[in-house]
């Protein structure tokens, strides 16, 4: 571990890999993480599904893959099936959950995850897979830093991704009335919103964010049916850190996270890299309770 | 179930079954004693999911971590633990019957005190947060428990430890362990029991139906819910050193802290009983595992399906549990006047 730090030391650019490898898959968490919060704050749903739809838009672009479809391409094809993908999800399930307790959004999601985890696990099989996009890799400082052309790609398109959702967000009707359902759901409906379709809208809409996540992570990533969860728990780190509404938090603690899990898994040791997730998401959790304690008057 | 003279028929009903079973079913010894776990486990979910309102879903850690700490005192009793899970699983522990039971019940004894000191270190920090957050955060600490067991070499890492070889038949160790389970599940239940009717079960209660207003009633919520969760983790850890010493081998992956397998199961069971009853639990369970056991080797792959669709109807459509909907029909048969049938639902368990 030490000796890995050292290495650190004495080979700066290293840490530009480093750093760069964390950019380019921190920026795809940021739209992840980008979805859940969208769901969480328009409509209070703890969409533990998360990761599985982010694997699911990278199992569908790796499929359009056979049938000689870039995954560049596949992008808005895939968006678009899962943004139906959502919209059904919706009318048959979340529909019943929103106005229900907090822990029944969490477990029916938990049920959602298992369910698309374990298809497909049944279609593809538990093999790791890539979608192959067929570009270069360019090395800097004399051969230390390689990064594939794709990964900038990728990043460019999360990057684009994230902005058109943002300006959708603040410019369309629809955007607007999803942030108006998220300020007072009754005031909306009163206004003559329809806040049931709203709501199919916000789902779907983050079904189409984590496919079009879940196509840069099969371009530039792996993909296995069970990745999802790993992915999950990176959202809601990064949405609990960053705290609902939190925009530039959420982008700041996505790439934040990028960077600390590939600088665990140099200087840990690969096999640290998930313990690195799941250690954050206890930690986070922790320095939010301290945060809310100083608030908070308990009998002890 | 406060019918008068039904309760006793069902106890003796319940307790000659579990005399019976192992002689009357001596094939499904093992399944049986996995029976009484499933009960055990859920009955101990549902203090602080059903009854408090806490809904963790990292009880799991318990088990796991009762698991491991019995499988290093057992080994350690004898060896050393480090050349012992270096060698893989090369030279297993073999015991004379004496030492043997020793062990496991040191084991056990270790195991229950260990995970009380875990419930009330991490229940310290944990209790801190709400709905949830407190489940995501339980999460957590089961799946962090997980990687750092699979990664820590002392304990034998990802390759597990095998624990010390029973000295007899592989039937009597069944039957052995099924009688350490049966006689676990029902001190369980008996405590959880005795527990709803005792002021901490009022105060537990309370503490689901509004917290605030518990608090401001002078109610000492942060000590109730770490008791809560300590009696859980009491009962957890002792069924995890039993349930390593059934299998013969600790691993962190699928035996010690099976996430997605018996630390769901233990909250779908107390769901599909209906949670927040004394009797919910482990009528859940007794169905859950029932129909498990009968469906799962006939549907090739597709039990996670069908799990995950158990779990969404059931969340969704079902919440109340088999319990609360008996309440809501008949709710003479439980001795609860009409006005009470609302208040022992499920919608304020929230």
């Amino acid at each position: 571990m030490l000796d890995n730090i050292n290495l650190l030391t004495l080979a700066p650019s290293l840490n530009v890999q480093l750093l760069l490898d964390g950019l380019f898959i921190g920026a795809i968490f940021v739209l992840a993480a980008y979805g859940l919060a969208l769901v969480w704050g328009v409509m209070n749903v703890k969409n533990l599904a998360q990761g599985e739809f982010v694997i699911m838009g990278g199992y569908l672009a790796w499929h359009l893959g056979t049938y000689n479809v870039h995954p560049i391409l596949s992008l808005p094809i895939v968006a678009i099936l899962m943004f139906g993908f959502g919209w059904v999800l919706y009318v048959a399930i979340i529909k019943y959950v929103v106005t229900r307790d907090l822990f029944t959004s969490l477990l029916a999601t938990f049920g959602i995850a298992l369910v698309v985890q374990q298809a497909l696990n049944l279609a593809y099989g538990p093999e790791v897979r890539t979608a192959e996009s067929g570009f270069g890799t360019r090395s800097f400082f004399g051969g230390l830093v390689t990064v594939a052309e794709i990964k900038f790609i990728s990043f460019a398109l999360a990057v684009l991704l994230a902005a058109g959702v943002i300006v959708f967000m603040k410019k369309s009707r629809m955007g607007q009335a999803i942030r108006a359902t998220s300020q007072d759901p009754r005031a909306a409906k009163v206004m003559g919103i329809n806040t049931e379709k709203v709501y199919a809208f916000t789902y779907a809409l983050n079904g189409a964010i984590c496919g079009a996540a879940g196509v840069l992570v099969s371009m530039i990533w792996v993909i296995q049916p069970f990745y999802g969860v790993p992915h999950s728990i990176r959202s809601f780190v990064i949405v609990t850190a960053a705290g609902l509404g939190n925009l530039p938090g959420v982008i700041l603690a996505g790439l934040g996270l990028g960077m600390a899990e590939q600088y665990s898994g140099f200087v840990l040791g690969a096999q640290f890299q998930q313990a690195t997730v799941v250690g954050l998401l206890v930690v986070v959790l922790v320095w939010r309770q301290i945060q809310m304690a100083q608030h908070r008057q308990v009998v002890k | 179930m406060t019918g008068n003279w039904k309760s006793p028929a069902l106890y003796a009903a319940i307790l000659a079954f579990g005399v019976a079973a192992p002689f009357l079913f001596p094939g499904y010894t093992t399944q049986i004693a996995i029976l009484w776990m499933m009960i055990l486990f859920a009955l101990t979910w549902d203090i602080a999911g059903g009854q408090m309102g806490y809904n963790s879903l990292g009880n799991i850690f318990f088990f796991g971590a009762g698991m491991y700490l019995s499988a290093v005192i057992q080994v350690g009793m004898f060896t050393d633990v480090g050349t012992y899970t270096s060698a893989r699983g090369g030279e297993q522990l073999v015991l004379g019957y004496g030492d043997y039971f020793v062990s496991v019940f040191a084991g056990m004894a270790v195991a229950a005190v260990g995970c009380v000191l875990f419930a009330i270190v991490i229940g310290w920090v944990m209790f801190g947060l709400r709905g949830p957050y407190f489940a995501i955060g339980t999460l957590g600490i089961a799946l962090s428990a997980r990687e750092l067991a699979s990664t820590w070499e002392w304990i034998g890492g990802g390759s597990g430890i095998a624990m010390p070889v029973y000295p007899g038949l592989p039937d009597e160790k069944s039957q052995v362990s099924y009688i350490i389970l049966f006689v676990l599940a029902i001190l369980t239940f008996l405590s959880v029991r005795w527990l709803y009717t005792t002021r901490f079960g009022l105060a537990i209660n309370a503490i689901r139906d509004d917290e605030e207003k518990a608090e401001a009633m002078g109610v000492h919520t942060t000590r109730y819910k770490i008791i809560a969760w300590s009696v859980s983790a009491f009962f957890l850890g002792m069924s995890g050193a039993v349930f390593g010493n059934m299998t013969g081998f600790v691993e962190p992956m699928e035996v010690a802290f099976p996430t997605v397998t018996f630390g769901i199961f233990m909250v779908v069971m107390s769901l599909l009983g209906g949670k927040g009853t004394l009797w919910g639990p482990v009528i859940g369970a007794t169905v859950f595992h029932i129909i498990k056991e009968v469906t799962w080797t006939y549907m090739l792959g597709w039990q996670w399906v069908a799990l995950g669709v158990l779990i969404i109807v059931n969340v969704v459509f079902f919440q109340q549990g088999i319990m609360g909907w008996a309440q809501d029909k008949w709710p003479e048969f439980f001795g609860i006047e009409v006005e009470e049938a609302s208040a022992a639902g499920d919608e304020e368990a929230a």
